[in-house]
């Protein structure tokens, strides 16, 4: 059963006073979407945090030489295991709480790029869900490996133009579509689950409270632009991040207890172009030849939300 | 003698002091600094939500400027900046000019 | 009172954690390992223990968990074998590296291919470079008192690595042998209350593990990393000699058998040196000085006092259970890296035996002896590498 949860209403003015538990003097690219979900999600709650992170952007930009820009006790030891390690963190405060050694309540995070989570961390991913640790698994997801240079994932959308799957004479970027990790998560069964967006803070705030207000595990997905990946300007992280939404490229959504419920619907779904043109690595879909992508990614996306309204319409919450 | 650089090194490469990054500026990154016009400001605060550097000054729910510090001049802010009858409360300004 | 029992290797590795009683273990089955970790989650379902365990669904998971729940500042172990340890290879080197005092029974198992699930050094032979303080244990005995010993060298404040604690797959894990356990209560004063070294858990005191090191202090990092290592041989011994006077039991560096006067010296590890020292009391029945060099210590490997022990001897066989291929084995390297600076070196040779599990029979022992003995008395060595026990 889905619980009808009354939040608080998130109040900009109360969320401005809180100390920054994610400082300044972090070395991440000027606009980029990482720290934008980073500073989001620890806004979004007063619990004392305990995080670990994937190698990636965000960890070698936030903790590097002898600075650190986290203010919570951080963890980073490799790229494909955020899960299991924040899971043992977890784990160990179970067990020296049992003994009486810690009395504090304390939350538990993993933070991983759409590379550590969607690839290589799959497994160390699914495993901790399956093992119900008290932990949320947030996923930035800017759909490609950015940190060492724009290589293709599993995440990088159909059509896109990255460094091992340039749009070329022959092949016109990646021909195949992005694992629905969001789906996948939901698919083991856990309590949580649910994709946001930096550009809809309100909303993704909710659900960080949510999640950790359920005990065991819990998965977000977050949609996060590289200005730097996607070929397109420093300011625009947000812009983009919202038609992301606006286009249901990316809908906002939820599955709690395995019911589905849709958090935000636009009120006019938007042509894929307006998300797709501003990016430099979609470029080459707009000449005539590469039409018929074009036309399959709208489509798809088509297909794919309104597979997501049937479910939550089936679930009652439409 | 004085104790060798690296015997002072944490055992394990562990920082102890948390967000001590606050030391390493970032500000000379930037090629455009945004300029607030406070008179366009509604303090709608989605300059702060935003900033991808926490380089926005809010002081009791009141935007209050920037911290040029650390600002990159990624801009965000002023595209988002709903600003007041149609004029911007924030603008990008090439730096140096 | 100590208890004389009849275990497997395995039960005597499961009751010596189970004695210490760690807050996190993480394992994944692997034979020959899966009876120790399975025994002690039996342990943990009948609570006999406190500890939290994590069912990982890899060894990298394990090693992983292990890292985050050190890091958060408590007791941990896991334990594994071959193929588990090569997945982990790239945990160990962050295990030591961030200075987490993981404790980790191996169960030494052969690498594939071709697919083997017997008993060779080639999977901690393999990890040998990444940082870990290595045990190597000769029997169960060796195995239950080299796991209580390990907690106290992993853990001393000087010291803060991990430690793996080496025991054969299947001649000593699977068979059973008389072994004697010291009481709970002993093993627990012993090990002691652990003590946390920057804990994650103190979220009044926010640490960040793991950073992004570059050539500027990489380097000095490494190098503090090689200081910690050249303490351990000293903790070593002064964790053994408490270990006497608990168990009356005397471990060193190493164990020399009949060495002191001998001209001939097998140097080798784990099992195979108990059908070896039977081997040198025939020799000696016979007036031949053969002895034994039976390495506890392999990382950091302890050179000057190697080297002292080989200093008399004329002709030595270092006999690996591991070959490193297009070179020599890797014990053989160390020992000729030990007796390098000796005035008077003794020949050296190398002999590669008992992979995959190939038993390694007196015969053989024998047989490097005979060889020893010609090399000293035409004063030539033909081969200085070479397989032994293989089949014709």
């Amino acid at each position: 059963m889905a619980t009808e949860t009354k939040p608080k209403p998130v109040s900009l003015k109360e969320l401005s006073k809180k100390e920054d538990r994610f400082t300044h003097g972090h070395r991440m690219c000027a606009g980029c979407g990482a720290p934008i979900v980073v500073k989001q999600v620890l806004m979004a709650t007063d619990y004392p945090i305990i995080a670990s992170n994937a190698t990636g952007c965000l960890e070698v930009s936030s903790c590097i030489s002898t600075y650190t820009a986290w203010k919570i006790p951080w963890i980073h030891s490799a790229f494909e295991n955020a899960a299991a390690t924040i899971a043992g963190v977890e784990t160990m405060y179970r067990a020296l709480r049992k003994k009486g050694r810690i009395d504090r309540e304390i939350k538990f995070i993993a933070f991983g790029g759409d590379g550590g989570t969607y690839d290589i961390g799959f497994q160390s991913l699914s495993g901790a869900m399956e093992r119900g640790h008290d932990m949320l698994y947030i996923c930035y997801d800017n759909g490609a490996y950015m940190n060492t240079g724009i290589q293709r994932s599993s995440a990088t959308p159909f059509g896109a133009n990255t460094t091992t799957c340039p749009a070329g004479s022959v092949i016109p970027g990646k021909l195949q579509k992005r694992k629905d990790l969001t789906r996948i998560m939901a698919a083991h069964g856990i309590p949580y689950v649910a994709q946001a967006s930096p550009s809809h803070w309100a909303d993704f705030i909710k659900k960080v409270r949510k999640a950790l207000e359920i005990k065991g595990p819990k998965f977000i997905n977050v949609i996060s632009p590289c200005n730097r990946g996607w070929r397109s300007k420093t300011n625009d992280a947000i812009l983009l991040s919202r038609l992301a939404v606006e286009t249901c490229y990316w809908p906002l959504y939820e599955v709690e207890d395995g019911v589905t419920r849709i958090t935000f619907k636009p009120k006019e779904k938007k042509p894929i172009e307006e998300f797709l043109k501003p990016q430099g690595r979609f470029k080459h879909l707009f000449s005539p030849e590469n039409e018929w992508m074009l036309r399959q990614i709208q489509e798809d996306i088509d297909r794919d939300w309104e597979a997501l309204q049937r479910a939550a319409s089936e679930a009652g919450q439409d | 003698m004085s104790e060798p650089f690296w015997k002072r090194l944490t055992p394990g490469s562990v920082i102890l002091e948390a967000g001590n990054a606050v030391e390493f500026k970032t500000g000379s990154w930037r090629a455009f600094r945004p300029v607030w016009k406070e008179e366009n400001c509604i303090h709608c605060l989605f300059c702060w939500m935003f900033c991808p550097d926490m380089s926005v000054i809010v002081e009791d729910g009141k935007m209050k400027g920037f911290n040029y510090d650390y600002c990159k001049g990624c801009g965000i802010c002023a595209l988002e900046c709903p600003g007041k009858k149609g004029k911007k409360a924030i603008e990008m300004q090439e730096e140096g000019k | 009172m100590a208890r004389v029992v009849a275990v497997t290797g395995n039960e005597a590795g499961a009751e010596a954690l189970r004695q210490v009683n760690p807050d996190v273990c993480a394992a994944y089955p692997i034979t020959p390992q899966t009876d120790m970790m399975q025994r002690f989650a039996g342990f943990v379902s009948n609570g006999q223990v406190d500890t939290e365990m994590i069912l990982v669904e890899s060894e990298h998971s394990a090693m992983s968990a292990c890292i985050g729940a050190a890091a958060g500042g408590g007791r941990v172990i896991t334990a594994t074998s071959s193929q588990g340890l090569a997945l982990m290879w790239e945990m160990l080197f962050i295990a030591a590296g961030d200075r987490l005092p993981i404790v980790m029974p191996v169960v030494n198992r052969a690498l594939s291919a071709p697919l083997n699930i017997h008993g060779d050094h080639s999977d901690a032979m393999g990890a040998r470079d990444s940082g870990w303080i290595q045990l190597w244990s000769e029997n169960a005995q060796e195995a239950y008192d080299n796991i209580i010993q390990a907690f106290r060298i992993a853990e001393h404040m000087d010291i803060r690595l991990p430690v793996m604690v080496c025991l054969d797959g299947f001649i000593i894990s699977h068979s059973i042998e008389r072994v004697e356990y010291l009481d709970d209560e002993v093993v627990r004063e012993f090990v002691g209350e652990y003590r946390p070294m920057n804990p994650l858990l103190d979220v009044d005191n926010p640490k960040s593990y793991g950073p992004l090191i570059l050539p500027d202090l990489y380097h000095e990092y490494k190098r503090a990393q090689h200081e910690v290592m050249g303490r351990v041989k000293g903790v070593v011994l002064e964790v053994a000699s408490e270990f006497e006077k608990i168990s009356g039991r005397r471990y060193g560096l190493f164990e020399s058998y009949r060495l002191e006067d001998a001209d001939l010296v097998m140097v080798i590890l784990n099992s195979a040196a108990g059908t070896a020292k039977d081997v040198i009391d025939h020799y000696r029945d016979r007036g031949i000085k053969a002895g034994l060099l039976k390495p506890r210590l392999f990382r950091p490997f302890p050179y000057e006092e190697v080297a002292e022990a080989l200093r008399n001897a004329k002709a030595v066989a270092v006999l690996d259970r591991a070959d490193s291929f297009g070179a020599y084995g890797p014990l053989f390297v160390e020992i000729t890296s030990a007796t390098l600076h000796l005035d008077k070196r003794p020949f050296l040779i190398n002999k590669i035996y008992g992979l995959g599990g190939r038993d390694f029979l007196p015969e053989h022992a024998g047989q490097v002896l005979e060889e020893l003995k010609e090399i000293v008395e035409t004063g030539r060595v033909k081969t200085i590498k070479e397989y032994i026990g293989v089949r014709e």
